[in-house]
């Protein structure tokens, strides 16, 4: 009898997705994909989808959605946890929806300590509407809203947001991982099984950024990608752990007297 | 229960309690903060949760998320927070989530006034946001009503998979009045369970996604159609107005709702005293508005008033409702000031006298 070593992963559905030759979001799905399979979470997982190119991420993960408005799956998390608090949940994002018009809604569900999981996918770009500049665009990276390069002169300098979230004192778990190796991938595995067993023991608000390569709107093959991801994007976003549960910059506050 | 003495915001929420509404999700602002204040405390009182939103694009969106997960969700606002939540009430009825959203009104535009006002009436029962849809919009004018209609939005909201607006100006808001909760309220409609809701799905039925985006026209288009089924349904059904006063042999008929309502009929029973016959509709739907309702005491009258604290919104459902071309005689205070029963009064004499100045000729 053959063996199957490599299976699609229980939570991902049966389905050929959207996304263009070389981006990472299918490898980053199923990464998230492996990781409530092997928490043993699908049945009370409830992912919620962005607009962006992940918009359709619903058909792709076989567990119940909620497809967002633009930047606001923090808050319908927030919606859906309140409710029923039993259910694990976690919002996908890219930067355009996260860091640029959904600013507002990740900072203070971070800031409330919702119990849910952000995976924020950050390919310096927005990919769907056609690679314009996007919050997290490198200084100098070409875009169709930037076509000399993004100026930090006019348009500032690129958001860490895994380093801006961590600046808050309630959230619990907060990392930087990549999907362009490999390598990369085993150790984002590892950041997103952190950060769903976070919130499976209900200790508070975990996310974590990825960064991802979209050769479609860098004008990059694949491999040109992954170096470009590499040389470019690594050392101004440093991977790492930013917050953990028990960091000491989680200590509890004296109550007002 | 016994009645007790409520001020309107509380009953408000209370009312939403009593609809088995465990989840509050709003935003301050002057003058309904009294509706939040008092679920803060209350709600976890029941097990429920409130939660103080960063704006009010969150909160709408919080409900999205809650009522999408099956549950009863309510948030309130005034004016300027209903125009930042139209983006996801609209995402809401794409979503044919059910979700109750009070606006206790406000003088507009922009930051206008804190004070009483219908300014959005237009907003409330046309254009509440992009893409084509309707909410139910129910006006209370009491406080017992106001606590009646929240109950009653939550049923309709659950019956119709819609998002259900109660609509009152700041002295709903303001006001204390007794109010009675019933222990053995039922809902008013047979609600099915929500075997759509996002509750973690164990593959025992078809997986819930909560969702408005079809990128295919075609599916499209049979949305909007079923949409459109839904909306007619409620255009038939859920017409509710109140009549008064002499409605067969009116000299002069009043369309008012809300507050204004009872200004008015304070002032009809005036002039009744100096053999003055008038009537009055009061649509309690502003939509679906009572058309026929408004046509049919206005064509046994002699005159039409439109009494509103707006420039004149609800006069163009007014005219719709009109069998032929009719003048309408109209009277407004604007940016928070309150129409008084002696200037009604005033009105409808100067209608009788002849030296009232008709606002809209057909």
């Amino acid at each position: 009898m053959p063996e199957a070593v490599f299976v699609r992963p229980d939570s991902l559905s049966d389905v050929s997705t959207h996304y263009c030759p070389g981006c990472t979001h299918g490898i980053i799905h199923r990464l998230v994909a492996e990781v409530i399979d092997e928490l043993g979470i699908r049945e009370r997982t409830v992912g919620v989808a962005p607009v962006g190119c992940s918009v359709l991420a619903y058909n792709y993960f076989d567990c119940d959605f909620h497809e967002a408005a633009h930047g606001r799956a923090p808050a319908v998390a927030t919606g859906i946890k309140r409710a029923r608090p039993d259910l694990a949940v976690f919002a996908y994002q890219g930067d355009g929806d996260l860091a640029s018009i959904g600013m507002a809604e990740i900072v203070h569900c971070a800031n409330r300590g919702e119990k849910v999981t952000v995976v924020f996918v950050n390919n310096a770009i927005y990919g769907m509407t056609g690679g314009q500049m996007a919050p997290t665009t490198m200084p100098g990276q070409s875009a169709t809203t930037c076509q000399m390069g993004r100026d930090v002169e006019t348009a500032g300098h690129p958001i860490r947001v895994a380093e801006l979230i961590s600046t808050l004192r309630t959230p619990a778990f907060v990392a930087r991982a990549s999907s362009h190796s490999p390598l990369a991938a085993v150790n984002a595995k590892e950041m997103l099984r952190r950060a769903f067993k976070y919130q499976v023991e209900g200790r508070c608000f975990s996310l974590v950024e990825v960064l991802s390569t979209c050769p479609t709107n860098w004008g990059l093959t694949p491999a040109e990608s992954t170096e470009w991801l590499e040389k470019t994007m690594l050392p101004y976003y440093p991977l790492g752990v930013f917050k953990t549960p028990d960091g000491d910059d989680r200590a509890p506050l004296p109550r007002k007297p | 229960m016994a009645k007790k003495l409520m001020k309107g915001a509380e009953a408000i929420g209370e009312a939403a309690v009593q609809a088995g509404c465990h989840l509050f999700f709003g935003y301050p602002i002057t003058p309904q903060n009294e509706i939040p204040e008092y679920l803060s405390s209350r709600l976890p009182q029941v097990g429920g949760t409130f939660v103080q939103a960063e704006s009010e694009v969150a909160s709408i969106n919080m409900l999205y998320g809650a009522a999408g997960a099956g549950e009863r969700v309510m948030t309130s606002s005034s004016s300027p927070g209903i125009s930042l939540m139209a983006e996801g009430i609209s995402y809401c009825a794409g979503a044919k989530l059910p979700v109750v959203i009070v606006n206790i009104m406000r003088a507009g535009p922009g930051l206008g006034g804190i004070l009483p006002s219908q300014a959005d009436y237009f907003q409330a029962t046309k254009g509440l946001a992009h893409g084509d849809f309707r909410v139910l919009v129910l006006a209370p004018w009491s406080i017992q009503e106001a606590a009646d209609l929240v109950q009653d939005a939550f049923d309709l909201a659950d019956y119709y998979r819609n998002p259900v607006m109660v609509v009152g100006d700041g002295l709903i808001g303001q006001m204390m009045e007794p109010v009675e909760f019933y222990e053995d309220r039922q809902p008013i409609k047979e609600l099915p369970p929500k075997t759509w809701a996002s509750t973690g799905w164990k593959r025992d039925r078809p997986k819930a996604i909560i969702n408005s985006l079809f990128l295919d026209p075609a599916e499209l288009e049979q949305h909007n159609i079923d949409l459109k089924k839904k909306y007619d349904l409620m255009e038939r059904d859920e017409v509710r107005f109140a009549t008064y006063g002499a409605l067969d042999s009116a000299d002069v008929v009043i369309v008012a709702y809300g507050t204004v309502a009872r200004v008015c009929l304070s002032a009809i029973e005036a002039l009744e005293n100096d053999g003055i016959k008038v009537a009055m509709v009061r649509p309690i739907t502003l939509w679906p508005f009572p058309y026929e309702a408004v046509r049919e005491v206005a064509s046994k009258a002699k005159d039409i008033l439109v009494v509103e604290l707006s420039t004149g919104q609800m006069i163009e459902d007014v005219r719709l409702a009109l069998h032929r071309p009719r003048p309408i005689h109209f009277h407004c205070r604007l940016g928070g000031m309150l129409v008084s029963p002696e200037e009604v009064i005033d009105k409808v004499k100067a209608i009788k006298a002849g030296t009232s100045e008709e606002v809209h000729y057909a």
